[in-house]
């Protein structure tokens, strides 16, 4: 029996990939997959290693990168390929190029965010919707194609989507239903002032990329706010965000600019509203369906959240493995 | 586990290492599938750089010229000078240059290995009296903010402030509006939308001279990237049919509401659709449109303008390209009004050729588009094999003839899937054109063995 929701995690992203790949003729060969996936392994392998040479974190700290209690030095020797297969197939199931080199990179920063890029323990970006906005910010060789899952195929997209929500044990589901139901709000709203058909927001909120981003990138638990009070204003906040650039910028992509500028807003949202740190160990321990404690302190830095921002992935790694043999 | 993780690591580099190669493309270009073939097709060109965007749009309106009239949605507020009349010829131009195309190949003599014949084929022939009062537009909130002609059409700049009263002015100024067609309206203005209307002053027609409506232009600066059809949709009688051209400096446009589906290419055919190649296309057109429950927006080619292998016309000209709206490139010069000599034909030319079937209940919404960084090259592109049919008497002529019977029986299979045509009818055409497809007993499996 799995026992760690990224288990089923990334079985669903596969599973969607190949979909993909075989019926929608997604612009992405077999090879360029494989490149991805070796790619973000490579980095993570690479970043674990790196991380755990004192010399080099004491450099870091040095610079003020990291902060001490930000940095899990010991224990994090272990590679653990399963967040990294979940970052790259991600990758693979939005981000195009025509250069291969700009799919490593993507993938790096991807990767390499999650070691560097961290506000008290925690990653400050979703690593994929990070990285595809840097690339998006940076060159124009790459796109994401929000069309290519078009909108036939709505059920069996959301019965997928479902089955991935829950397996993830419903952690951090309210996060996925809140954004939903905001976006669908806004969506409604616009049309409802509009006198446009109700088609027309119900053409919007079939689209397979959007489902995607509502239960695979916004929910995952290592980035959103601690507190369900928390999370449920950032969903509120990316969906606005996300209707803003596409019906008042006109700019395709919404939904990742908006979560990669809502996700700077996560430790003023954790401060105001503090809660307990995600760690897939949790998830894999907790029976399903069980909501996440939150921390009765309303203190701004309490300790719970200290004491887990200790916890390195590659001991959650661990531990996951011990329960699950 | 270490072992097993390295393994599997090298495993998918060695996968990604052999990737994604060029392919190279070549064949010679005999017949081509414009958009002539389809009845009631409206075209339409989006020369787009930044916010700039330069439309044009034709239709085949069949009609008296005094019936026609077209009420246009643009993004942003307009002025007179912002449309222009265009020129049919260049999208006829470009129509021909993007179309899927019909190639044919010459085997080789099986005997002599590496020895090609060749032969290139002949390509297909490429194919005022608005005096209405001001006053009163007013009082129905529907502003005219300019009225002129140009060229045989007479046009006037609207702004309404909603759409009862704009349906209300265009009724009493003689458009015939189809029921439902206030909603959209309604839902444009709220968007800021405005229009112009177009209709044809018959008495400059007839001093100008020309026998068909000539395509509209109309220039703006708006970030949306978008086409509204929404208003088409409202009284037409089944689907239509729209060819959209775009003309970007980066790289393929695709659709970010609407599934982008590539139509099928690079696929062995039957000789004989050399002489029905049009009759193909739109049987194979519409078993994909059916196929994918229409519902998608389909790529027919996407390609640099400034080269084409094989090509279906000759690449436009810069000063076609500037008569279809695309300003960033050579053209006149701003400041001095004349023109510049050109750099390589086109360099930064993009060109993507986009067909959609649509209708109102499957296609709800306007279609939005995006460029993106893609610059794959992509035709719609079928290919025609002759076999060797010089003398062969090597070891190697019959197992050779026998991969062409196969090589038949295939072609078949696969044009009965791309058409849904029943696999007899093609059976008795090939047969009927020297080519059958099952020559020397294809179901002969013993032949295999006791040769």
């Amino acid at each position: 029996m799995l026992r760690d929701p990224r288990d089923y995690q990334i079985g669903v992203l596969a599973g969607l990939l190949l979909y993909g790949l075989t019926r929608l003729h997604f612009d992405i060969s077999p090879a360029r997959v494989a490149l991805t996936l070796s790619a973000v392994l490579v980095v993570q392998w690479l970043c674990t290693h790196l991380w755990r040479l004192p010399r080099l974190a004491s450099h870091f700290r040095g610079a003020g990168v990291l902060t001490p209690q930000t940095l899990p030095l010991r224990g994090s020797s272990q590679f653990d390929p399963k967040s990294a297969l979940i970052s790259g197939l991600s990758l693979c199931l939005l981000l195009r190029a025509n250069d291969p080199i700009l799919v490593v990179v993507a993938a790096a920063i991807a990767i390499a965010s999650k070691f560097l890029l961290r506000i008290r323990g925690k990653h400050l970006f979703n690593p994929t919707n990070g990285a595809i906005v840097a690339l998006l910010l940076t060159t124009d060789a790459v796109w994401v194609s929000p069309g290519q899952w078009g909108n036939v195929m709505f059920f069996g997209f959301l019965m997928a989507c479902l089955g991935g929500l829950v397996v993830h044990r419903a952690l951090r589901s309210d996060v996925a239903y809140a954004f939903i139901l905001f976006y669908a709000a806004l969506l409604f709203g616009r049309s409802i002032y509009l006198g446009e058909p109700l088609a027309i927001p119900l053409h919007r909120l079939q689209a397979g990329g959007l489902l995607l981003f509502t239960f695979f990138m916004i929910s995952d638990p290592r980035t959103t706010p601690d507190s369900r009070t928390g999370r449920v204003i950032f969903a509120a906040l990316v969906a606005c965000g996300a209707w803003y650039v596409q019906f008042r910028l006109f700019r395709t992509n919404g939904l990742l600019w908006a979560l990669a500028a809502c996700a700077l807003l996560v430790p003023v949202l954790d401060r105001l509203f503090p809660g307990s740190r995600y760690t897939w160990a949790d998830a894999a321990r907790r029976p399903s369906g069980a909501a996440p404690q939150t921390s009765p302190s309303p203190s701004p830095r309490p300790a719970v959240a200290i004491t887990s921002a200790r916890v390195s992935p590659t001991v959650r790694g661990r531990l996951v493995k011990g329960l699950s043999s | 586990m270490k072992r097993l993780t390295s393994a599997l690591l090298i495993a998918l580099l060695v996968a990604a290492a052999s990737s994604e190669r060029l392919r190279a493309f070549c064949g010679f270009y005999v017949a081509k599938a414009d958009a002539k073939i389809f009845n009631k097709a409206s075209k339409v060109i989006i020369a787009r750089d930044g916010n700039r965007t330069i439309m044009t749009m034709a239709n085949d309106f069949q009609g008296e010229p005094k019936e026609f009239a077209v009420v246009i949605p643009v993004p942003t507020r307009i002025t007179r000078d912002q449309i222009h009349v265009g020129d049919q010829r260049a999208i006829d131009h470009l129509d021909a240059f993007t179309a899927p195309r019909l190639v044919e190949y010459f085997d080789d003599d099986p005997c002599e290995l590496r020895m090609m014949k060749e032969s290139a084929m002949g390509a297909a022939a490429a194919p005022t009296a608005m005096d209405q009062s001001r006053q009163n537009s007013r009082r129905l909130g529907v502003t005219i903010e300019a009225t002129y002609t140009v060229g045989e059409y007479d046009i006037l700049i609207l702004s309404a402030q909603d759409s009862g009263g704009l349906e209300t002015w265009l009724r009493q100024n003689g458009y015939r509006i189809p029921a439902g067609a206030s909603a959209v309206l309604g839902s444009y203005i709220k968007q800021n939308m405005r229009f112009f209307v177009a209709r044809v002053n018959l008495a400059e027609q007839q001093r100008l001279g020309f026998t068909y409506l000539r395509p509209l232009q109309v220039a703006y600066e708006s970030p949306k990237f978008m086409l509204p059809i929404r208003l088409g949709t409202v009284n037409a009688n089944g689907p239509q049919e729209l060819f959209i051209y775009t003309l970007t400096r980066t790289g393929r446009v695709e659709t970010t509401n609407y599934r982008t589906v590539k139509i099928p290419t690079d696929t062995e055919v039957p000789a004989f659709l050399k002489q029905e190649f049009p009759r193909f296309y739109t049987a194979m057109f519409d078993e994909q449109v059916r196929r994918e429950n229409m519902t998608a927006v389909f790529l027919e080619y996407a390609w640099g303008m400034a080269w084409c292998d094989p090509c279906a016309a000759d690449p436009l000209t810069n000063d076609e390209l500037a008569k279809l709206g695309v300003f960033w490139t050579g053209g006149v010069d701003a400041s001095t009004g004349v023109r510049r000599p050109m750099p390589s034909p086109a360099a930064n030319v993009y060109v993507t050729r986009l067909h959609v079937r649509y209708d109102r209940d499957r296609f709800p919404e306007d279609l939005v588009f995006q460029e993106t960084g893609n610059r794959e090259n992509f035709q719609g592109r079928f290919i025609i094999r002759h076999a060797w049919t010089g003398a062969a008497t090597c070891g190697r002529a019959d197992e050779y003839r026998r991969d062409v019977g196969q090589r038949r029986a295939q072609e078949a299979r696969t044009l009965a899937s791309l058409t849904g045509w029943p696999l007899a009818d093609i059976h008795r055409k090939m047969q009927a054109s020297n080519t059958p497809a099952a020559p020397q007993g294809e179901d002969a499996w013993w032949r295999r063995i006791w040769r």
